[in-house]
């Protein structure tokens, strides 16, 4: 075998063991990578009262109701949801039927009180028109509901 | 290839191709700046601030390539001992810096109002700030050596095995929840955007692209002839030295 | 409102879209400059040497 060869095969023996490595950590640690979590994922999971997590999901249909300078909502899965109180300043893109990652913590009611709340959008980018004729045409595909 | 991998060869080819790359990149990012800005329209949901991506995917792809780009020259740099290759790797170094900061700083100011924030911990965009942090490293570890081929070497490596880091960025917003949506660009399903926004955006790509190609040109030029410069005051103070001892055994 | 200050406007985002954009001019011609000067200085210092130094070329491993 060449120097040559030699050095070949050991960068690429070299890389491939990284990238195993990498692998393997970024796998175990799937859990503690991830933004936030589903309302679902509060089910299976126990999660203490008090301890902030981040809670994301798309807000439900007919859900925001302002009082005062407090906005309530839900948060959704479509398979669970999660009750949020909120005040202070809502982004731009909030809106029902919308992406939404809040930061906050569970109270002892199971409603979520949240001290920041991000909008999260899709990948989906179209003029509005074509969007309003999407959806007069019954082809939208609501965000969150894979085909 | 063209004599491609020696500098001379490289000189010769870089000179005949710049002056092309420069009027396309020209003419590629003004016609895409005229989609972007004039002819595209608002997003259904983000508005105005749907321009803001003309120019930072441009710039998070940029950032990427850049890397690539040191990365493949820096592994040719330490198997082939190829002198061109370090010097292409430590061209591109400072090119994809630049890029990747104007990614996370156009990202930023597109956060902001759509998002509601400046900046999150999520995994697309940590793993883009290591890309940055990366570059960092790399040029630091080259300049640390007063020897340049030992700080070639270890930033070489340093490169090739910051690599990794790359697929992770690109596959971060399928593999973990993110505050980042998934690719719009290259899905497995076709791009999806409107066309209204697919063409400034394909031609900001490709713009962006001959612009760093053009530079990166000028600079691996530019090392070249720093690598010149060095051997030649090399050879001035041997010589010197030369003459000093035979002056001494003469004398 | 005009088309052209509607144009700056940005539908209201004018403060996050031009920065943006400016920032990426500001950048891209900043490197454009810095690697073209580099270059220059260089050529003339080689020349310089070269002058300095009839006969040698400053071969790099070719």
């Amino acid at each position: 075998m060449t120097r040559k060869q030699r050095r070949l095969y050991f960068v690429v023996l070299g890389m491939l063991a990284l990238g195993a490595a990498t692998a393997l950590v970024l796998t175990a640690m799937k859990d503690t990578l991830v933004y936030f979590y589903t309302p679902s994922d509060l089910k299976t999971r126990h999660v203490a009262e008090g301890r902030r997590l981040r809670i994301g999901g798309l807000v439900e249909q007919g859900s925001v109701v302002r009082q005062g300078d407090e906005v309530h909502f839900v948060v959704t899965d479509l398979q669970a949801t999660l009750p949020v109180v909120y005040r202070g300043v809502l982004p731009d893109l909030f809106r029902e039927g919308q992406g939404v990652v809040t930061e906050g913590k569970l109270d002892g009611q199971g409603t979520f009180r949240a001290s920041e709340v991000l909008a999260k959008h899709d990948e989906n980018y179209m003029p509005k028109e074509v969007a309003d004729a999407i959806k007069k045409s019954g082809q939208w595909q609501e965000e969150g509901k894979k085909p | 290839m063209l004599g491609l991998s020696t500098p001379s060869g490289f000189v010769r080819f870089a000179k005949a191709v710049s002056p092309w790359l420069w009027v396309a990149s020209a003419l590629l990012i003004g016609g895409g700046l005229y989609f972007a800005l004039l002819v595209s329209p608002a997003d259904y949901q983000q508005g105005q601030t749907v321009r803001i991506m003309y120019i930072h995917v441009p710039s998070a792809w940029l950032g990427m390539m850049g890397y690539s780009v040191m990365a493949l020259s820096s592994a040719a740099a330490l198997i082939w001992k190829n002198p061109l290759a370090d010097l292409v790797a430590k061209a591109s170094a400072p090119v994809g810096a630049c890029f990747t900061f104007l990614c996370l700083a156009t990202g930023s100011l597109w956060g902001k109002p759509m998002w509601g924030t400046w900046w999150a911990w999520d995994a697309r965009l940590t793993s883009m700030l290591i890309l940055l942090f990366l570059y960092f490293g790399y040029i630091a570890l080259q300049n640390a050596f007063d020897d340049p081929g030992r700080g070639a070497r270890a930033a070489a490596i340093l490169a090739l095995a910051g690599f990794v880091n790359v697929p992770v960025i690109k596959f971060s917003v399928d593999w973990w929840k993110t505050l980042h949506q998934p690719a719009s660009l290259m899905k497995m399903s076709g791009p999806a955007l409107h066309p209204s926004m697919l063409t400034p955006l394909l031609l900001m790509v490709a713009g962006f692209t001959c612009f760093y190609v053009a530079v990166l040109m000028v600079r691996v030029r530019s090392e070249i002839l720093a690598a010149k410069i060095r051997a030649l005051r090399l050879s001035e103070i041997h010589s010197v030295q030369a003459a000093g001892v035979a002056d001494g055994v003469a004398g | 409102m005009d088309a052209l200050t509607a144009f700056f406007d940005m539908g209201g985002y004018a403060r996050f879209i031009w920065p943006a954009y400016g920032l990426v001019t500001l950048v891209a011609l900043g490197l454009l400059v810095t690697s073209g000067r580099a270059l220059r200085s260089r050529e003339r210092e080689l020349a310089q040497l070269q002058e300095r130094n009839p006969g040698r070329r400053g071969r790099i491993y070719e």
